[in-house]
């Protein structure tokens, strides 16, 4: 997984995450004081003098530090933790740049979309956003329950069957950020990852643009026999590669399979041998996922799918 | 994790070999630790199944257990350490027609790469 474990829970790289931290961090500090008053009121109370063993025996200090104390603290913390995650639940503007995310046993489905909210770009499993700019995410699910969960760059939101629920990230450094399914979904959901990846403005802008025009134009050429292949071993029914014959959509979409980071929904670094292999037997690599294995394919077979789908960019 | 058992005859051996010869016969655990690091990077076990590699468990390619043991390499290369690592970096420039691609790996992190299989993982 990108992130590795234990999650990047405490590192924010961005306004919608670090008040989530901020508040953690308070939260354990608060607790951890308690804790430290919890025992010292103990010990006094088994080791004390006979005076301070009378003293936190009354009911005086049963209403003070039982009852007044938390009353006291917690609303504090409640108002300290609400105005710190203020931003989090402001209103969207409504003019941010909006991606759908569709969660899918067991992978993500990726739509960036324009003013009307028409789907221009399609991709999956990896997200590509301009730095230091709030993006909004239309988050969806074509099966079960899901969660969106970039650790670095937001909290958690569900995605649920028949809703659909808005949600801000930015991040405020170019980079990688992985994310991970956040809500048990069957089978593999473990291995159902995602990577967020930053840009600096204009290099956000080439690629974006680059992307509309494949969208609109012809495919690249790619290995002959891969492309033949790519149809005659059923993957065109369940894959979309833009501008070609292959229009399934029951997989993630391949038109810019050679240049993702990742495969497998996140799990896997994208190289020619790890294409190779998971296009040979995925099920060893992610077992229960939705696409069949091929170890019927010959190595020659396996090596020309390999090569076309690493020219899709 | 490294395992006890291994690291100290290991590096026993590593101390032996004054001083250590240019090819390697002999890895230090340090490099068998990288060699690992390195093969969890590039994903070698999309396709093998890996001694010392707990996932993925491909099933495309060989199991890669007992290489320590093994006379040959892909069935006719001979099991050197530095025929290992030229390998595991680029098989299709020493047997054209293997199944096995070339793999991102830069020559140094190929030897700890060698290393590690040769320790029969750890
Ligand atoms: C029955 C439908 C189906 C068929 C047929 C199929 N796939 Fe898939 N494929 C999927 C699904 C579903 C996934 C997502 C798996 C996951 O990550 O859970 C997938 C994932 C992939 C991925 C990884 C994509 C990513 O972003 O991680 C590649 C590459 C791929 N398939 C290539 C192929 C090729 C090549 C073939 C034909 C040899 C093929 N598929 C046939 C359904 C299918
Ligand atoms: C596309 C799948 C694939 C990937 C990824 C892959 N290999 Fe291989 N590997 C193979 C195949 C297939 C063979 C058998 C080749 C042959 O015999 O010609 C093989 C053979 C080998 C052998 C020789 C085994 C023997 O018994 O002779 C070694 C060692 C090896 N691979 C190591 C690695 C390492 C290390 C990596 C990662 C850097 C790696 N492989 C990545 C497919 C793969
Ligand atoms: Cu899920």
């Amino acid at each position: 997984m990108l992130e590795g474990w234990p999650p990047p829970i405490l590192d924010p790289a961005g306004p919608y995450a670090w008040p989530v931290t901020v508040l953690s961090w308070v939260l354990l500090a608060m607790a951890a004081a308690v804790l430290l008053v919890v025992f010292a009121a103990l010990w006094l109370a088994l080791f004390g003098g006979e005076r301070a063993r009378q003293r936190v025996g009354g009911t005086r200090i049963v209403w003070l530090g039982g009852i007044v104390f938390p009353l006291v603290v917690l609303t504090a913390l409640l108002v300290y933790g609400l105005t710190l995650t203020a931003s989090l639940s402001e209103r969207i503007r409504g003019d941010e740049m909006r991606v759908r995310i569709t969660g899918e046993m067991w992978w993500w489905r990726v739509a960036y979309l324009d003013g009307d909210g028409q789907p221009v770009i399609h991709d999956a499993n990896e997200l590509h956003i301009p730095v230091g700019e709030p993006v909004v995410l239309e988050l969806e699910s074509a099966d079960v329950i899901h969660s969106f969960w970039v650790p670095r760059l937001s909290g958690k939101l569900d995605m649920i069957p028949g809703r659909r629920n808005l949600m801000r990230i930015q991040a405020d450094e170019p980079g990688q950020f992985g994310g991970q399914c956040a809500e048990y979904c069957g089978g593999p959901h473990a291995l159902m990852g995602f990577v967020v990846i930053a840009h600096e403005r204009e290099a956000f802008e080439r690629l974006m643009a680059a992307r509309r025009a494949r969208e609109a134009g012809p495919p690249p050429a790619g290995d002959p026999r891969g492309a033949e292949l790519f149809a005659s071993a059923g993957c065109a029914a369940c894959h979309r590669i833009a501008g070609t014959d292959a229009n399934g959509l029951a997989g993630p979409d391949l038109t810019h399979i050679g240049s993702r980071k990742t495969l497998g929904a996140g799990i896997l670094p994208n190289n020619r041998g790890t294409l190779m292999g998971w296009i040979g037997n995925s099920q060893a690599i992610k077992p229960n996922n939705r696409m069949p294995p091929y170890t019927m394919l010959s190595a020659a077979e396996l090596r020309a799918i390999t090569a076309y789908l690493e020219e899709q960019r | 994790m490294p395992r006890l058992d291994l690291i100290v005859p290991l590096a026993l051996a590593a101390a032996a070999c004054q001083p250590p010869p240019a090819s390697g016969t002999s890895a230090s655990a340090a490099s068998v630790e990288r060699g690992k690091r390195a093969i969890e990077r590039v994903g070698c076990a999309a396709c093998h199944t890996i001694q010392g590699i707990d996932w993925p468990r491909g099933r495309t390619a060989p199991q890669l257990a007992g290489v320590d043991r093994r006379g040959l390499i892909a069935g006719r290369l001979p099991a050197r350490p530095d025929v290992l690592a030229a390998f595991v970096r680029d098989a299709p420039s020493l047997v054209p027609e293997t199944a096995m691609p070339a793999m991102p790996l830069s020559e140094t992190e190929a030897m700890d790469v060698a290393a590690f299989l040769l320790a029969g993982g750890d």
